[in-house]
């Protein structure tokens, strides 16, 4: 019987809601012990919600006389110590930015196997399955090593839920930072929106958005829908919107159950970071526009006359 | 300044990939490129070296057609590369990263070592940190902000949502480049032919004393994403069409 981490994130002390598509994944992989791992917000109250999904124990994981958030590194030893302590077979989490680092970071200092960004694992095979060549194929990824790591991509596997008793406990871990990479400052100022990559609907604008203020046409919708905004290559470029907006390649990879694309063309690279979307709606002036081709549902037709009817019939019917 | 990047040679992103047998695919008849993050990468250390003096050396691992990618960055403004051979066409990020490590350590003392925060082939996200942790330097990827100053880095990049983080790295060091941290060259005619001019030193795996027995991951299986075969288009006046939409999104596909 494995016995299976999940390193839990969370946002202002609460559980994402990310996290439990990742227990869900867990829970596939036969009569295993789930552990769930929580390196910040309180364990105590994080309990019920993990339990809801399945996870046996959760573990407060603390760093002694430490800040963790001192330094990436420092967090990562943390980790590797957990990884220790309970014997894990493998160690489960989010891609998200924060994710990525930390995993990549334990893989490079215990030398286990990698596979960040991965659609589905199967650990009796030791395989995962994940993106290659930007979208285009899906690789099935052989591990050797005793324990491993998977970073999943948020929102690729459904949350299901499967209520058990979890309980809960602590683990001071006595670890040194190595005191290469120090955090000088944290902003969240910025902060506002609902993260990109763990979006469960995103509504992004192309270069016809034309500019900044206009996303605000957007936003007004995807607030509605619970979700958050992105934007083409091309409307980054022209100034319209942040990088931090960017989906596609150079920019983020998204996974939400719905996307919706208003004035994009549907260029390669823009899909490679959002193919995996269980639905695709585009919206786009020109019929013959290449996005049609490969989404669910499309409407030819204007963004600024389209969404704030969107907006407006979601207003009457959610 | 004695400045490394490790780049990559890719498929174009744009370029169909025709998978051969289980794992392989056919990449004689599939344009490569330089992998777009590694860009970034050059263009800062070419700038960093045009305002501190020094040299740019650029590493690749792959097959000998990788050599282009090399002359790509030299026209970038790079001076040097170095490119070590290998025979397969998927190569683990624990290999990599050892062959990156002894290339350089045997050619010089790096003072920054840069990547890109990703290739967008494998999609691995790690060759940078194991590269780092094998040379027991400081890492720290995706950064799209950089000062140098008193022997350390100071460098910035996002931790989701819009949030920020800036941290500090004594040199040398490792760092991997995102968009936003400055906008790569085109690089002219001129600076192509003299490109072709410079040198590469070319070394097999094996002549690093690196084994690729060493993996700790394996690519089994490609196998194609599945394409959606065309929309479905919601027709009448804007009204109609959203109401539609709606109604399929609540009741059939059950996402909103």
């Amino acid at each position: 019987m494995a016995t299976i981490g999940i390193l839990i994130e969370t946002e202002d002390g609460i559980v994402k809601d990310t996290n439990f598509g990742v227990l869900t994944a867990a829970r596939g992989q036969g009569d295993g012990t789930i552990i769930a791992l929580m390196m910040d917000g309180p364990a105590d109250s994080a309990k019920d919600v993990l339990g809801k999904y399945g996870a046996h124990r959760v573990v407060q994981v603390s760093i002694d006389g430490a800040d963790r958030g001192a330094s990436p590194d420092l967090k990562a030893r943390a980790l590797a110590a957990a990884i220790e302590k309970y014997s894990l077979d493998a160690l489960l989490g989010l891609a998200s930015a924060q994710g990525r680092d930390i995993f990549a970071r334990l893989a490079a200092f215990m030398d286990l196997p990698l596979a960040s960004d991965c659609m589905a694992v199967d650990l009796a095979a030791k395989t995962v399955k994940k993106s290659h060549f930007s979208g285009k194929t899906f690789a099935t990824i052989k591990m050797s090593g005793s324990v491993m790591l998977c970073a999943m991509r948020p929102n690729a596997i459904d949350a299901v839920e499967a209520p058990a008793d979890a309980t809960v406990e602590t683990f001071p871990a006595s670890v040194q930072d190595p005191g290469l990479v120090k955090v000088v400052e944290v902003n969240k100022e910025a902060a506002d929106k609902v993260d990109l990559t763990e979006a469960g609907v995103i509504v992004t604008g192309g270069r016809p958005i034309a500019s900044a203020d206009n996303y605000n046409i957007l936003s007004e919708c995807a607030r509605l829908l619970g979700g958050t905004i992105g934007a083409s290559r091309a409307a980054v470029d022209a100034g319209f919107a942040p990088h931090a907006m960017q989906v596609g390649q150079t920019g983020k990879t998204v996974s939400p159950r719905l996307y919706i694309g208003c004035g994009l063309s549907g260029s390669v690279q823009h899909f490679a970071g959002m193919k995996t979307s269980k639905v695709i709606v585009a919206i786009n002036t020109d019929k013959d526009a290449p996005i049609f081709e490969k989404c669910d549902y499309g409407i030819v037709g204007d963004l600024f006359e389209v969404v704030p009817v969107l907006t407006e019939v979601l207003k009457e019917k959610l | 300044m004695q400045i490394y990047v490790c780049v990559k040679h890719v498929p174009d992103t744009a370029a169909n990939i025709k998978i051969v047998g289980e794992n392989g695919f056919d990449d004689a008849g599939c344009k490569f490129i330089a992998n777009p993050y590694d860009e970034y990468a050059v263009e800062q250390a070419v700038q960093l070296v045009e305002k501190n003096g020094g040299e740019v050396i650029v590493v690749t691992v792959g097959k000998a057609a990788a050599a282009a990618t090399i002359r790509a960055a030299m026209a970038m403004g790079a001076h040097r590369g170095i490119l070590v051979t290998v025979e397969s066409q998927f190569l683990d990020s624990r290999t990599t990263a050892q062959a990156l490590k002894a290339a350089i350590e045997q050619d010089g003392k790096p003072d920054i070592i840069f990547t890109g925060k990703g290739a967008v082939d494998s999609e691995g996200f790690q060759t940078m940190y194991r590269l780092a942790q094998a040379m027991g330097l400081p890492v720290v990827n995706e950064i799209n902000r950089l000062a140098l100053g008193d022997g350390k880095a100071t460098v910035g990049h996002e931790i989701g949502g819009g949030a920020r983080e800036v941290l500090e790295v004594s040199l040398p060091c490792v760092l991997g480049t995102t968009k936003g941290l400055n906008e790569p060259r085109y690089p002219k005619f001129p600076d192509i032919m003299k490109a072709k001019k410079k040198e590469i030193k070319t070394l097999a795996i094996a002549d690093l004393g690196v084994s690729v027995d060493g993996a700790r991951s394996e690519l089994v299986k490609l196998e194609k994403v599945p394409e959606r075969t065309g929309a479905k288009m919601l027709g009448g006046d804007v009204r109609q069409a959203v109401e539609a939409l709606v109604k399929i999104l609540k009741e059939e596909e059950k996402v909103i």
